[in-house]
């Protein structure tokens, strides 16, 4: 397949792996976290891991927009759902999110909610338009990739003076959530998270620029390498992130210099700006409360707003006591480390959020990586 | 007495429903029975009308019959529709053991308020299936439901098959060492059908590969000694991955694959990576996996490729000795991972 194929080339990959082992220095380690779920799938599905040499680690980060989602939001959605009757449009993982009383959207379907899988903000739109009899509510969900369909839509309900759609609006914050692991006790205090630098977003970078991390590198001394999605991409991000710890530098470098701009896309930020203004906190799973982290609707698109317009309050749930997809989003566990995984909790059925999305550390260690363990069992 | 001709005007096609005096069991269900079904599956078993049909069986021989729901949404899609797939499927079911497919029964659901016009179509396209294939429609059954209470009209298809004497072939037989091999390319069904479903409709040229496998079975049992073939199976919903993880589960065994060795056609793979899906998870209807004899495999696969439905034929992995079962591949990149079951619907991914 054009343009995809050449980032996908297995033998470039081995030569970039015979770099990346001949750089790392065999009397140190490498603690790279890559934020993104997109990462987490690259490396998993692709057996990344491989072929990078032993004292190389990949931490996964908290940046899988389903995974981040805490219970009482889910619960919000289900609500809208279940009792106000409305009909409830999300993005395809969300539908399998854990949330209270044994529930997840796909349940509450079930139970004879009208929940609605869309491919994308405008489907919803489409939605309103066709049942305008019915409350239609998008469920809007992840990182700044998504958050500028979601401010059209918002606009263009406006503009067709639509009277029965409205957004949940869950939009997060890639920057907040990055300086929220590095000011964590376990990264300042205890070293308990070693990180030795970040790869990071690709699609969130297209839309934020790569200058909103130029601050983790000169303030936290922590070298980021933006990459795409494709495997040839992380590969390549690695060895330039070895390259940076090597010589001691910490510097925002773009290994996708074909999609990311310093300044990002402008227009899209316009968008954005005009629509959603920042929450002062919001709760994300595993990472607790962080402040300004995420969106919220303006008040002159009031109401769009589905938190306004149902009068919703927001209740946090905590997680299954056992579940540790909280320290695991932070960096500071691996799935292995859950009593829960594989066990209690499957991708079939997912006790934590970690497990449902494949871009999830938890899912994605399952379903590609789970021989590793198993090979570890056996002698 | 001297009354009319006995004429009955004919059902109209053309801009009829089905409502629920069809299913009443009068004579409107009586005359879309002689009209429609009776003519298009028309055979010696039809005709005789009764509420069972008698079958002949070769002597010796042991039966395999296999029943398989069609529920698909939407009911035509690019290649195929609802009622082709009914006999290909079920067919195939029978064939995997392999028997030699001999009689289909088929028992049709369908909903209020759906075209007669469709149901002909679909009915038409059942029959000529059955046709091609050479496996007669013996006996059937109609229902009808409430609107809201069917998706148009759903088909379940029973078929009954002969295996000879001698012949063992079961998901229970692989073993270490032997090869794996696909028919062809993975992955046309179930995206030319994503392609047409209303949320998410997208051009593309893609058609389904719904086939009759049954001749190309018998061609590669015709090739090579009883035993040689160990398992026979056609990866339909949950596609590929799934399949092989049933066989290894069954069979005890584990599987290395080589990404690179598993024929996708460029524009499944395109629309794959478009929609965040894994072709490896994708339905087919007209592909099978067959794990055989390694000595077996070349003779094998020149067999297949022969055939019309084998062209793309490839050996694609081994099975191993492996007491977890895993599913392995070697992915193109170089590196490995599991190729696991497939868990809950295929969702596609949001980024």
């Amino acid at each position: 397949m054009k343009y995809v194929d050449e980032y996908r080339d297995g033998e470039l990959a081995r030569r970039i792996a015979a770099r990346i082992a001949a750089e790392a220095r065999p009397d140190r380690r490498y603690h790279f976290m890559e934020f993104c779920g997109g990462h987490t799938h690259a490396i998993a599905r692709y057996g990344i891991g491989e072929l990078l040499p032993p004292q190389l680690r990949m931490i996964h980060g908290p940046g899988c927009p389903v995974c981040v989602l805490p219970i009482g939001r889910i619960d919000q959605a289900i609500g809208l759902a279940l009792q106000q009757r409305a009909i409830v449009c999300t993005y395809g993982d969300t539908m399998r999110v854990p949330a209270s009383e044994s529930l997840s959207l796909t349940r509450a379907k079930a139970a004879g909610g009208d929940i609605r899988m869309v491919y994308s903000a405008a489907d919803a739109l489409k939605v309103a338009r066709e049942h305008p009899d019915r409350e239609v509510v998008f469920f809007a969900i992840g990182f700044e990739t998504t958050t500028p369909p979601t401010a059209v839509v918002i606009r263009q309900a406006q503009a067709e003076g639509l009277r029965n759609f409205s957004v949940l609006a869950c939009h997060v914050l890639t920057p907040s959530a990055i300086t929220h692991i590095l000011e964590s006790a376990e990264v300042r205090q205890y070293g308990t998270v070693p990180i030795d630098g970040f790869i990071g977003p690709a699609h969130v970078s297209i839309i934020i620029g790569s200058g909103p991390y130029e601050h983790f590198a000169e303030e936290y001394r922590k070298p980021v390498v933006i990459a795409g999605f494709e495997p040839l991409d992380v590969m390549q991000a690695v060895l330039m992130l070895v390259r940076q710890v090597n010589e001691g530098r910490a510097e925002v470098e773009n290994e996708f210099a074909r999609a990311v701009t310093r300044e990002g896309n402008l227009a899209a930020q316009r968008l954005v700006a005009e629509v959603f203004e920042l929450r002062e906190r919001f709760e994300w799973r595993g990472l607790g409360e962080v402040p300004y982290s995420a969106l919220k609707i303006r008040p002159a698109y009031a109401e769009f707003d589905a938190e306004r317009r149902f009068g919703l309050v927001y209740q946090g749930v905590p997680d299954h006591k056992q579940c540790e997809c909280g320290a695991i989003l932070r960096g500071v566990k691996r799935p292995t480390d859950c009593k829960l995984f594989g066990t209690v909790c499957t991708p079939e059925n997912p006790m934590g959020s970690c497990m449902v999305s494949s871009e999830g550390a938890c899912a994605a260690h399952y379903s590609y990586g789970r021989f590793k363990d198993a090979a570890v069992v056996a002698g | 007495m001297a009354g009319k001709k006995d004429y009955l005007r004919p059902i109209d096609f053309r801009h009829g429903r089905i409502d629920m005096n069809h299913g009443a069991g009068g004579r409107l269900g009586a005359q879309l029975v002689d009209e429609l079904f009776a003519r298009a599956f028309d055979n010696d078993w039809l005709r005789q009308g009764n509420d069972a049909a008698l079958l002949e069986l070769p002597a010796g021989h042991r039966l395999a019959m296999s029943t398989d729901g069609h529920v698909i949404a939407p009911l035509f899609f690019p290649g195929g529709d609802i009622g082709a797939l009914s006999v290909h499927g079920t067919i195939n079911d029978v064939a995997m053991l392999g028997a030699r497919p001999l009689y289909l029964a088929a028992s049709f659901i369908l909903e209020e308020g759906l075209p007669l016009a469709d149901l002909k179509r679909i009915v038409e396209s059942m029959a000529a299936a059955a046709r091609d294939a050479g496996v007669p429609v013996v006996t059937g059954d109609t229902k009808v439901v409430e609107q809201g209470k069917g998706d148009g009209v759903f088909i379940s298809t029973t078929g009954i098959g002969v295996v000879p004497p001698g012949r063992r072939i079961g998901g229970a037989l692989a073993r270490p060492g032997d090869a794996v091999l696909l028919s062809g390319t993975i992955g046309e069904h179930g995206v030319a059908v994503l392609s047409k479903r209303e949320s998410l409709e997208f051009e593309t040229a893609i058609v389904s590969d719904t086939a009759a496998l049954h001749g190309l079975v018998a061609a590669m049992l015709d090739a090579v000694p009883e035993g040689a073939v160990r398992t026979l199976r056609d990866p339909t919903r949950g596609g590929l991955a799934t399949t092989l993880n049933e066989i290894a589960r069954q069979s005890g065994v584990g599987m290395e694959l080589d990404e690179a060795a598993v024929p996708v056609l460029p524009q499944v793979e395109a629309a794959c990576e478009l929609l965040g899906l894994d072709p490896l998870y994708i339905a087919n209807e007209g592909k099978l996996v067959a794990v055989v004899a390694p000595d077996a495999a070349e003779p094998l696969l020149a067999v297949m490729r022969a055939h019309p439905l084998g062209r793309q034929a490839a050996r694609i992995g081994v099975v191993a000795d492996d007491a977890h079962r895993f599913v392995q591949m070697r992915t193109r990149f170089g590196g490995r991972r599991i190729v696991d079951w497939l868990s809950g619907e295929a969702l596609p991914r949001i980024c």
